[in-house]
């Protein structure tokens, strides 16, 4: 989460205080990312030294002080929002890792592992379903925030659903693969 | 009390080299006002479970208990009154009948248990009502959209005095909202104090649910947690 974007783009509205930027950054992700106050200021003042916000010089630096966005802010702003994060290499999965470990290990029931990880997971997507069904009918912001972290986590259940079925059919019949590859022991190493 | 309850029921096909068993002492109990999923692959048993527990196949072995009555030496007569009256089944693919219009899909039931014309329109008009359908009530199935079926679906196995909802992948062939719309109607149907089992490969349907079932090769292998409040994922999930 870049809170230096999402400063900027509060500040494309207009000229705000520190803490009303702290109070419109929780609103607007459906207070699901709280902020602290000490974040936001360091924040506003790497952003004044970048020149993409400005502020009242004479103001003294306290609750008082109105900052505005620079048009190399908008310029950066805008860069910003268009730029896809960086999705292309695959990220070192922790979880991954786990279950590959676990392959290897003799007496570890892979499936038990799985099933270990898949609740945990369950159970989280429970707790984020009762705060929509609590409040997302009325909170867009927070349904928004709420359907992306289900989609997240609910990717890593089919995965954990389809290694187990990958395995099963493996155990069924062992010649089909030998537990790790050349290709993922490379991919591996060139990810250490 | 619980209005569903399971015991030791095992279910197996085939006899000797062919025999498969597709439940293995299951035990389920669901009380009134609970949602509860069952999720597991293809092929885990989920939809045996489910028949078994709408008594619309016999366990092998083991007891179904509904409302308190055991399924064990009841009649067939008394099996369908128990159907017809207290279980509403939702499927995949909506099992809509196409020559009846939505009114007449969810008033059925009703009349086929012997309750009167008039009476019968009103109480499917009124869980039409519950589910924001009253202007499709003359529609007949393939004037409505995906969604739509799946809610005249719903209203049908809620209406009435029905108790149990027993749902197989109800969300099956629906986009993401309609699945989310779905799941809502069930468990405002369970805040009213009915039972009901969802069978789902999907974590986000049964996401839902107050308790989620684990079931692999027949067994029940795990269970979720009661959930705490939903604000402490709020104060786990502070991130700079």
């Amino acid at each position: 989460m870049s809170v230096r974007h999402a400063l900027l783009g509060l500040l494309s509205e207009g000229p705000k205080y520190g803490h009303q930027l702290r109070q419109e950054f929780e609103a607007r992700t459906g207070d699901v990312w709280p902020l602290n106050v000490g974040q936001v200021y360091t924040t506003l003042q790497r952003l004044e030294r970048d020149d993409l916000v400005e502020s009242d010089e004479a103001a003294d630096d306290g609750p008082q002080k109105v900052f505005r966005i620079t048009p190399e802010g908008e310029r950066e702003l805008a860069e910003w929002l268009h730029t896809p994060p960086d999705l292309t290499s695959p990220p070192r999965d922790e979880l991954v890792i786990k279950v590959l470990v676990a392959l290897r290990l003799p007496g570890v029931d892979v499936q038990d592992v799985l099933q270990v990880h898949r609740r945990y997971l369950v159970e989280l997507m429970q707790q984020w379903t009762r705060l929509k069904e609590d409040e997302g009918e009325f909170d867009l912001a927070l349904a928004l925030v709420v359907d992306a972290e289900l989609f997240r986590l609910d990717s890593v259940i089919r995965w954990l659903d389809a290694a187990g079925g990958r395995l099963k059919r493996a155990a069924a019949d062992p010649q089909t693969s030998s537990p790790t590859t050349p290709l993922l022991r490379r991919r591996l190493v060139v990810r250490r | 009390m619980s209005f569903l309850e399971m015991r030791n029921v095992s279910k197996s096909y085939g006899e000797g080299a062919t025999e498969v068993h597709a439940l293995h002492n299951v035990n389920l109990s669901v009380d009134r006002g609970a949602l509860v999923a069952v999720m597991g692959p293809s092929g885990s048993g989920k939809s045996t479970l489910l028949t078994i527990a709408g008594s619309l196949e016999e366990p092998t072995s083991g007891e179904v208990v509904i409302d308190g009555a055991s399924l064990e030496g009841m009649s067939r007569n008394g099996k369908a009154r128990l159907r017809r009256r207290t279980i509403g089944y939702v499927f995949q693919d909506f099992n809509l009948l196409a020559g009846l219009t939505a009114a007449e899909n969810v008033s059925l039931p009703l009349e086929l248990d012997g309750v009167g014309g008039r009476k019968a329109s009103a109480q499917a008009m009124a869980a039409l009502d519950e589910l924001g359908l009253v202007d499709r009530a003359t529609h007949f199935p393939d004037e409505l959209s995906g969604g739509e079926r799946q809610r005249v679906a719903i209203a049908r196995a809620v209406v009435g005095e029905r108790h149990l909802v027993l749902a197989d992948e109800p969300s099956g062939a629906l986009d993401s909202a309609n699945g989310e719309a779905v799941m809502r109607m069930i468990l405002a149907a369970c805040k009213r104090g009915l039972a009901a089992v969802v069978v789902t490969h999907d974590a986000q349907l049964a996401s839902w649910a107050d308790r989620v079932v684990f079931l692999r090769d027949g067994r029940v292998v795990d269970q979720t947690a009661p959930p705490p409040s939903p604000e402490s994922i709020l104060e786990h999930s502070a991130r700079p």
